[in-house]
């Protein structure tokens, strides 16, 4: 069994209710840092503990946690992003469906250590049922003394609020959802200068961090940071939430110890049970749905032939040529009878769809991806359609507002990279690949030789 | 908003004009304008599912802010229903990871069932289809929310069980 620190008591009968969760230890590290630390403490030893922003971008919290200046004259203000909409997460939900609690006590120490008296938690409007299980866990916590004016006694005050969002992926981008909670249009901002630290909400001081990454803290609190670090391998530290979904026996959220092999994560019945039907595996999106696709043999071992780990190195290992990235942890297992081209399509559909609209390369350059991935897949591409598709990837990258631009070109361009026979069996076979279930009937088998157990 | 109509101007009850001044109570003294997409999910459940220009008008006039910036925003997010809706409306996920698992078929068997295209709602005024992206319910594909819930898991042959099961919860309501 692998170290469980988000997930030990997430079956414990009745986690939900605060009696519960704080029969079980829970807000002892509220009172820990409350009663002997002080927010400096608090965050040197977040620091310590190594922990990465689990939202996506990998950055060091504790670092992320000394940008925000408390001495600015104004207030400052914690955001939890409850957004959850990069294709194939799903782990947040978990979290604030079944142990809110904690993801409350995390926003408590965090607030703390930042100088933050208010904090929201942007939620993604379609959570309707989670709003009424997070608004009564936060009255439970305030009714308990744990929220609301000097906390135990200590002098600080912490409010936490639930906001809901509208229905758009591009408010998980951090300056979009900063937009967004003022109640205008998910448009993300300029960095500089609005970087959320010292640009924020308001224009005020803000720390955004991910649901998981604050329901992380109160563990690191409570064990300090060194012993923390002690969990996962190098730069990885500490457990991991994945969302395991696609042509797997077993789809599910599981708390890994970053450095498991990425193969055991696949074909362990502890973790993801192995490919459905039998079948054999040929592609995974390790980390959601931006970064770059791996087909099995890269995805089981780096380009060296070592065994690739779940770890924020080991998934980088080879730069995009054959390596990807953890990203949010959403693991997209892909069977042999999956046809790229018509997953890449979808995801490619999905980024034009969300693009807000603002830079002309991410707005332009998405819908154009859609138009010739839609000719491919429907039996219309011409022979050099695969080398503009590359071309108007490689014209977005790096020259947007915001990262949707990269998140929309990087699976095209590794798509390409990777799976060049499945776009020229399209071209080849229009008349075959005009049935949508054209690698269901025939599997295709490319260079990258697909994995079998 | 046939014009021979006569204006129908919306108002909240009061319960939900007591829950939208708590609700604006969560932001700072003058940023009531972050109050607006939760006062838009209250207004389009209490006004038959959609945001009517008189429906945005009247949250504008709420929140002290011009209706402009109502109307910006409403078009800017996916769950505001900018035209009429039939009593039920079936947003169902057809994202990559969802596709892997047969969304597909999923809504073209809804199409099929119900006798309309993506967006449109049945002759009897019940069921609206909507395909949405991602619902983040990725592990439990394939899935479509339905009011407050998600229903997950769904396959062709279920399915129809699920739509009789609405449709009676839905005729009882009324
Ligand atoms: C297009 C886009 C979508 C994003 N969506 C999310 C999201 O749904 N949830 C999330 O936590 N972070 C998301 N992020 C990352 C946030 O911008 C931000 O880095 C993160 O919330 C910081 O928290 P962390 O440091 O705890 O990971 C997204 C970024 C981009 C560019
Ligand atoms: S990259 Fe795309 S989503 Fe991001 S700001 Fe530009 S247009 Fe908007
Ligand atoms: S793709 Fe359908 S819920 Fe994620």
């Amino acid at each position: 069994m692998t170290r469980q620190v988000l997930l030990k008591d997430i079956n414990v009968p009745g986690i939900l209710s605060y009696e519960v969760y704080r029969r079980q230890g829970g807000y002892s590290a509220v009172e820990k840092a409350l009663r002997e630390m002080t927010p400096e403490q608090v965050t040197e030893e977040v620091k310590l503990s190594g922990l990465r922003g689990r939202g996506g971008a990998g950055f060091p919290s504790g670092l992320k946690w000394t940008f925000i200046n408390r001495n600015a004259g104004k207030p400052v203000y914690l955001v939890c992003n409850a957004d959850e909409s990069e294709p194939g997460t799903f782990k947040d939900r978990y979290l604030l469906e079944h142990i809110p609690h904690l993801l409350i006590e995390g926003m408590i120490l965090s607030s703390f250590a930042i100088g933050a008296n208010t904090a929201y938690i942007y939620m993604r409007g379609e959570f309707r049922w989670i709003f009424p299980i997070l608004e009564r866990a936060i009255a439970e916590a305030r009714a308990a003394g744990f929220l609301g004016d000097n906390i135990l006694g200590s002098g600080f005050s912490l409010e936490i609020y639930v906001h809901p969002g509208g229905g758009a992926y591009i408010c998980g981008e951090e300056t979009a959802l900063l937009e967004s909670l003022e109640g205008k249009r998910g448009n993300p901002r300029l960095k500089p200068p609005y970087f959320p630290a010292v640009m924020g909400l308001y224009h005020c001081p803000t720390l955004v961090n991910n649901v998981e990454t604050l329901a992380t803290v109160p563990a690191i609190v409570n064990m300090g940071g060194a012993e923390y670090a002690r969990i996962g391998v190098g730069k990885s530290t500490g457990t991991k939430l994945i969302s395991a979904s696609g042509h797997i026996n077993k789809p599910g959220v599981y708390e890994i110890e970053l450095g498991l092999p990425v193969e055991e994560f696949i074909y362990s019945d502890e973790y993801c049970g192995g490919i459905w039907k039998g079948r054999k595996l040929k592609a995974v999106v390790a980390g959601g749905s931006s970064v770059p696709i791996l087909p099995a043999d890269l995805i089981l071992k780096t380009a060296k032939g070592e065994p690739r780990l779940m770890t924020y190195e080991s998934l980088a290992e080879g730069g995009f040529e054959s390596g990807t990235m953890l990203g949010s942890g959403g693991f997209i297992v892909m069977d042999e009878t999956t046809c790229i081209v018509r997953n890449l399509w979808n995801f490619t559909r999905f980024y034009h769809h969300e693009s807000c609209g603002q830079c002309s390369p991410c707005r332009e350059g998405t819908g154009w991806m859609e138009k010739v991935l839609h000719r491919i897949e429907h039996g219309e591409g011409r022979p050099h359609d695969i080398d503009l598709l590359d071309d108007v990837a490689k014209k977005i990258e790096g020259k947007t507002i915001c990262p949707l631009g990269d998140a929309a070109a990087w699976p095209v361009s590794s798509a390409i990279r990777h799976f060049r026979d499945d776009f020229e069996y399209h071209i080849k076979y229009p008349e075959k690949v005009k049935n949508p279930k054209h690698f269901e009937l025939e599997p295709l088998v490319s260079r990258s030789h697909l994995a079998t157990a | 908003m046939m014009n021979n109509q006569p204006k129908y101007s919306p108002t909240f009850s009061a319960d939900t004009l007591a829950l939208v001044q708590r609700i604006i109570a969560r932001y700072p003294e003058g940023k009531q304008k972050s109050a607006l997409l939760p006062v838009l999910h209250l207004a389009q459940a209490e006004f038959g599912g959609w945001l009517s220009p008189e429906t945005m008008d009247y949250v504008a006039s709420l929140l002290g802010i011009q209706p402009i910036e109502v109307y910006e925003v409403a078009t800017f997010y996916t769950m505001f229903n900018l035209k009429p809706v039939g009593k039920c409306v079936l947003e169902v996920c057809r994202t990559g990871p969802c596709m892997l698992r047969g969304s597909d078929d999923i809504i073209e068997h809804l199409q099929k069932k119900l006798n309309i295209r993506d967006g449109e709602t049945s002759a009897d005024g019940m069921f609206t289809l909507k395909s949405v992206e991602c619902l983040a319910s990725c592990g439990t594909a394939p899935v479509m929310q339905v009011g407050n819930h998600y229903i997950e898991n769904l396959t062709c042959e279920n399915l129809d069980g699920i739509l009789d099961r609405i449709r009676s919860e839905n005729e009882s309501k009324t």
